[in-house]
C-alpha cells in the first residue's frame, strides 16, 4: 500500500469518528436541553402535523428565507438542492446495493451536471458576502473561508469528472474496504492531484462539520420557534427545572 | 413638531435599507437600576467585582435551560436576511442594531468560552473575550431592541434575537447591571399590584370618576367594578387603561360592552397590573411571581372567567405563559378559553348578536390598524392561526364605515414595532424610540396621504404610549392614536339612557 493510502485511510477513519460524534453529542445536548416555555412565532400550526408540514417547508423550500430576501434564496437553494444531489450521486462509491445502484446510475448522467449549479450558488453567496455592505460587516474570516471550502471541493471533484477523469472503480474499492474494515485486499487510492485535493477538502469539511456553523443542519429542526405547536392555553407545557419552582 | 437634540429621520415615500454606519447609537444607554430595586428582585445591587466570572457562569446556566439560546448561538450562518428586518436598524444605520449583529455580541462571547473552535482560533470565528467594552456594548444594544420578533419570522431557522436580548439581560441582571426602567416597574408590580404604584384607594378613586365620566357621556350608569366577589370575569388590563390617555378611552369601551352584554366583571386591586415586565428581563422566576399574582386574585374573587385588556406583551405572557407558569387554572370554567382577549371576548359577543355597533356614529374617521409584535407574533386569537389579525379587524369593520390597512409588508406577521417595546417605553431611551418608529411612521404616512386615514388603532399599551410620543416628532398628530375599544365603545348601542 502507497504512503498516501494508508494516510488517507487513517485520516477517513479519524475524520468519521469525529464527524459522528460530534454530531451526536451535540444533537443529544440540543435534545436534553429543555424548552421551558412556549415561543412559537405564530400564526403557526396548532396541530403536530402542521408542525411537521412547516418544517418541511423550512427544510425543502427555505420558506423563511426566500420571504425575506430573494436573491439569497435563490443562491442558497440552488446550492443546498445541487449538494444533495451530488451527494446522492455519491452513493455509487459506497454502496453494492443493486437497488440503489438502479436509480443513481439512472440519475447520474443528468445529475453530475449539477456540479455546476452548486459552484455559481456558491458563488452567488460569496458574492453577497463581499459586496452587500450588512452581510460583509457580519462575516468573521471562517465565513468567507467556508464558502471558499464548499467550491474548491465542488471544482475538484467537477474537474475530476470532467476534465482529468480518476479511476473511480479504484476510489470506489478504496472506500468499501475501509468500510468493511477488510485492509488486506485494499488497493491503492489514485494519485491524481484534483482527487486527492478533493479527498483531502472533504476530510477537513467533515472535521468541522459539529464545531462550526454548519450545526445550522440539525439546529433548523431544534428551533423551538419552528417546531412548536401553537396550543399554550389548551395544554400545559411545563420544563423539569420549572416544575422545581412551583411549590 | 417635537423638538429634539438628535436628527429625527426623514419620512421617504419608498422606504429604503440605509448604508451601514457603525458607532451611531453607541452613545444610548437607558440609566442604571438603584441597589435597592436590584436587591428587592434578588440581584446584586451593583456590578459585581467577579462580574466576568459570573457573566461567563450565567451564560452557561441559561444555555442548559434554555434551547433556543443554545441552538440560536449555534446555528446561525450569517446568511445575511435578517439584517434589514429590524426597525431600529431602518431606523438609526448602526450595525449592532441588525439582528444578526445584536445576536453576536453575544455570540462572539459564547463562541470564546463555550465552543472548540472559539476557544483555539478566535480570530477565525471572531471570537472575543468579555471585557468591559463587550459588557458596555451589551447594555448599550440589549437596550436597543424591543423584542418584537420581526427577524425571527425572516429567519430561515426562526431565530429570535428577542431569546437572546432577554438572556443578555438575564446575565447583566446576574452581574448587578440592570436598567432602571424595567427593574423599578417590576417591583411596584410585585409589591403594591401595578407597574404605576397605584395603591387600592387611588385606584378606587380613578375608577369612580371613570364612572362620573361614562354617565357624563351616555347617560347610563355604567360601572367600572373593583374587588367584586362572585363577578363573572375578572379583567385584567395593564394599569396605563387607568389614566393614560388614549389608554383610558379603551378602558371605558370594555366597560360599556360589559354593560352593554349585561356581564357582571370585576377588576383586582391586587393584580391591577397585566402587563409583566420580568419577560423583559427574561427573568422565569419573577415573571411567575406576577403571573401568581393573577391566579391567587382569580381564586380570592371566585371568578368563572379570565379576560386580558388591550397589551401586546401582555397578551403574549396570558396568552403563552400564563398555563405554564401559573396554572393550571381548571377552577375557571371550561366553556372559555383561559385567558380570553378582550377582543375575542367583543368579537364572540357581536358574533352573538349581544351586542350590537351603529357604525356610522364614526363616520367622521378614517382608520388603519397597528399590529402589535407580541400579538401579531407570539400569540393568537381565536381558535385558527391569523385569528390574532381577524379578530380586531372584523370589530373595526362592523363599528366604522372607513377602514384601510397599511401595506402589507408591514402589519401581520410583517408589522412593525411601534418603537418602544421590550421594556425600552422611557424618556432616557427617546432617541432609539423616535429611530425606531421610521418604519411604522412611513407605512401611516403612506395610508395617510393615499388614503386620508385619520387615526391609527391599536391594542397595546405601550404602542399607545409611544405613538401619543413620537406621532408629533413626525409631523401627526398625538391624539391620532386611539385605541380599538374607544372606536369599539363609540359604535355601541347601549339602550336609551334613564333619564
Ligand atoms: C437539513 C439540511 C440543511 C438545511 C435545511 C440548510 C439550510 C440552509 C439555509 C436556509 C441557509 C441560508 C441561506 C444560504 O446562505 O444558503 C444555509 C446556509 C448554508 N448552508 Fe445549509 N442547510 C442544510 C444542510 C447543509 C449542509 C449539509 C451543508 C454543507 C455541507 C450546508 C452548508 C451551508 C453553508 C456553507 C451555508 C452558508 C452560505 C453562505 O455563506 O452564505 N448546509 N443552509
Ligand atoms: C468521502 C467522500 C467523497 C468521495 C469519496 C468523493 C469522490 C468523488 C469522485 C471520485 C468524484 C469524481 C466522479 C467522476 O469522475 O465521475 C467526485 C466528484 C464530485 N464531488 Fe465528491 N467525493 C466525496 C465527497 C464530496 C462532498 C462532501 C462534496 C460536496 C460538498 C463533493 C462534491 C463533488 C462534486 C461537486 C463533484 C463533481 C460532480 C459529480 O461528479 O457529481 N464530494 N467526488
Ligand atoms: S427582536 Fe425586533 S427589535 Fe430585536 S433585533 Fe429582532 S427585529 Fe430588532
Ligand atoms: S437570518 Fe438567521 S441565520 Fe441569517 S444572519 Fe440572521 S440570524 Fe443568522
Amino acid at each position: 500500500m502507497s504512503f498516501l493510502t494508508v494516510a488517507f485511510a487513517a485520516l477517513f477513519y479519524a475524520a468519521t469518528l469525529l464527524l459522528v460524534v460530534g454530531l451526536a453529542r451535540r444533537i443529544s445536548l440540543y435534545w436534553r436541553t429543555p424548552a421551558p416555555l412556549k415561543i412559537p412565532t405564530t400564526p403557526a400550526p396548532v396541530t403536530q402535523g402542521g408542525v411537521v408540514l412547516r418544517m418541511f417547508r423550512e427544510v425543502v423550500f427555505f420558506e423563511s428565507l426566500f420571504k425575506s430576501t430573494k436573491w439569497t434564496w435563490l443562491f442558497g437553494w440552488v446550492f443546498h438542492m445541487a449538494l444533495f444531489a451530488v451527494l446522492f450521486r455519491h452513493l455509487r462509491y459506497f454502496t453494492e446495493a443493486e437497488s440503489i445502484m438502479a436509480v443513481v446510475t439512472f440519475v447520474s448522467p443528468l445529475f453530475k451536471y449539477l456540479a455546476f449549479a452548486m459552484i455559481i450558488g456558491l458563488l452567488g453567496l460569496w458574492g453577497r458576502r463581499l459586496f452587500v455592505d450588512r452581510v460583509r460587516y457580519i462575516s468573521a474570516p471562517s465565513d468567507h473561508l467556508m464558502l471558499l471550502l464548499l467550491l474548491l471541493i465542488g471544482i475538484s471533484g467537477a474537474m475530476t469528472t470532467f476534465v482529468a477523469h480518476t479511476d473511480v472503480v479504484m476510489v470506489k474499492a478504496f472506500f468499501r474496504s475501509l468500510m468493511t474494515f477488510s485492509f488486506s485486499d485494499m488497493p491503492n487510492l489514485p494519485n491524481d492531484p484534483f482527487i486527492v485535493v478533493h479527498l483531502l477538502l472533504v476530510a477537513v469539511l467533515m472535521i468541522i462539520f459539529p464545531i462550526s456553523k454548519l450545526l445550522h443542519a440539525p439546529g433548523v429542526f431544534f428551533s423551538p420557534t419552528r417546531n412548536q405547536v401553537d396550543n399554550p392555553r389548551e395544554q400545559r407545557h411545563i420544563a423539569d427545572w420549572a416544575r422545581k419552582l412551583e411549590q | 413638531m417635537a423638538k429634539a437634540d438628535f436628527e429625527i429621520p426623514e419620512l421617504k415615500e419608498f422606504p429604503e435599507v440605509p448604508p451601514v454606519v457603525p458607532g451611531t447609537m453607541a452613545h444610548s444607554q437607558p440609566f442604571i437600576a438603584k441597589p435597592e430595586f436590584q436587591e428587592s428582585l434578588n440581584f446584586p445591587g451593583e456590578l459585581v467585582d467577579d462580574w466576568h466570572d459570573k457573566a461567563i457562569d450565567a451564560m452557561g446556566d441559561l444555555l442548559g435551560k434554555y434551547r433556543s439560546l443554545q441552538v440560536y448561538l449555534d446555528s446561525c450562518v450569517k446568511c445575511g436576511a435578517c439584517t434589514d428586518k429590524c426597525h431600529y436598524y431602518l431606523g438609526t444605520s448602526d450595525p449592532k442594531n441588525m439582528p444578526v449583529g445584536r445576536q453576536d455580541l453575544l455570540r462572539k462571547v459564547y463562541r470564546r468560552y463555550y465552543t472548540f473552535a472559539g476557544k483555539y482560533f478566535p480570530k477565525l470565528v471572531g471570537a472575543v473575550d468579555l471585557t468591559k467594552e463587550v459588557l458596555d456594548d451589551w447594555y448599550t444594544y440589549y437596550h436597543q431592541c424591543s423584542q418584537c420578533r420581526r427577524c425571527s419570522v425572516f429567519c430561515p431557522y426562526g431565530i429570535d434575537t428577542a431569546e437572546i436580548s432577554m438572556a443578555a439581560r438575564e446575565i447583566m441582571d446576574t452581574v448587578g447591571l440592570g436598567s432602571k426602567y424595567n427593574n423599578e416597574i417590576i417591583v411596584k408590580a410585585q409589591t403594591i399590584g401595578n407597574n404605576l404604584g397605584l395603591p387600592e384607594p387611588a385606584l378606587v378613586d380613578t375608577l369612580g370618576g371613570l364612572e362620573e365620566d361614562l354617565l357624563d357621556d351616555t347617560g347610563l350608569e355604567i360601572k367600572v367594578p373593583v374587588d367584586v366577589h362572585g363577578a363573572d370575569v375578572l379583567l385584567v388590563t395593564p394599569s396605563a387603561d387607568f389614566f393614560a390617555e388614549p389608554h383610558i378611552d379603551g378602558l371605558m369601551g370594555y366597560a360599556k360592552v360589559f354593560h352593554a352584554a349585561g356581564i357582571s366583571w370585576t377588576l383586582s386591586s391586587y393584580a391591577s397590573e397585566a402587563a409583566n415586565f420580568s419577560m423583559f428581563i427574561g427573568s422565569y422566576a419573577n415573571m411567575k411571581k406576577q403571573a401568581e399574582r393573577i391566579r391567587k386574585a382569580a381564586l380570592e374573587l371566585g371568578v368563572k372567567r379570565l379576560v386580558v385588556g388591550e397589551c401586546g406583551h401582555a397578551w403574549r405572557v396570558a396568552y403563552s405563559f400564563w398555563n405554564t407558569l401559573a396554572g393550571p387554572f381548571d377552577f375557571l370554567d371550561p366553556n372559555y378559553p383561559v385567558p380570553q382577549h378582550i377582543v375575542e371576548f367583543t368579537h364572540q359577543l357581536h358574533t352573538a348578536g349581544a351586542i350590537k355597533f351603529d357604525k356610522e356614529r364614526n363616520d367622521g374617521k378614517v382608520l388603519t390598524f397597528h399590529d402589535s409584535c407580541n400579538v401579531s407574533r407570539a400569540s393568537r386569537m381565536g381558535d385558527k392561526p391569523g385569528g390574532q389579525y381577524r379578530l380586531p379587524r372584523d370589530l373595526l369593520r362592523a363599528s366604522c364605515n372607513n377602514f384601510v390597512d397599511m401595506p402589507r409588508e408591514t402589519i401581520f406577521e410583517s408589522t412593525y414595532c411601534c418603537g418602544g417595546g421590550g421594556g425600552l417605553l422611557t424618556d432616557d431611551l427617546m432617541e432609539v424610540r423616535v429611530k425606531g418608529a421610521l418604519p411604522r411612521m412611513e407605512a401611516l404616512n403612506h395610508v395617510i396621504q393615499e388614503n386620508g386615514v385619520t387615526h391609527m388603532a391599536a391594542i397595546c399599551a405601550i404602542c399607545k404610549t409611544q405613538f401619543a410620543k413620537v406621532l408629533p416628532y413626525y409631523g401627526m398628530g398625538m391624539d391620532q392614536i386611539i385605541s380599538l375599544h374607544q372606536v369599539v365603545g363609540d359604535a355601541l348601542v347601549l339602550g336609551t339612557p334613564n333619564q
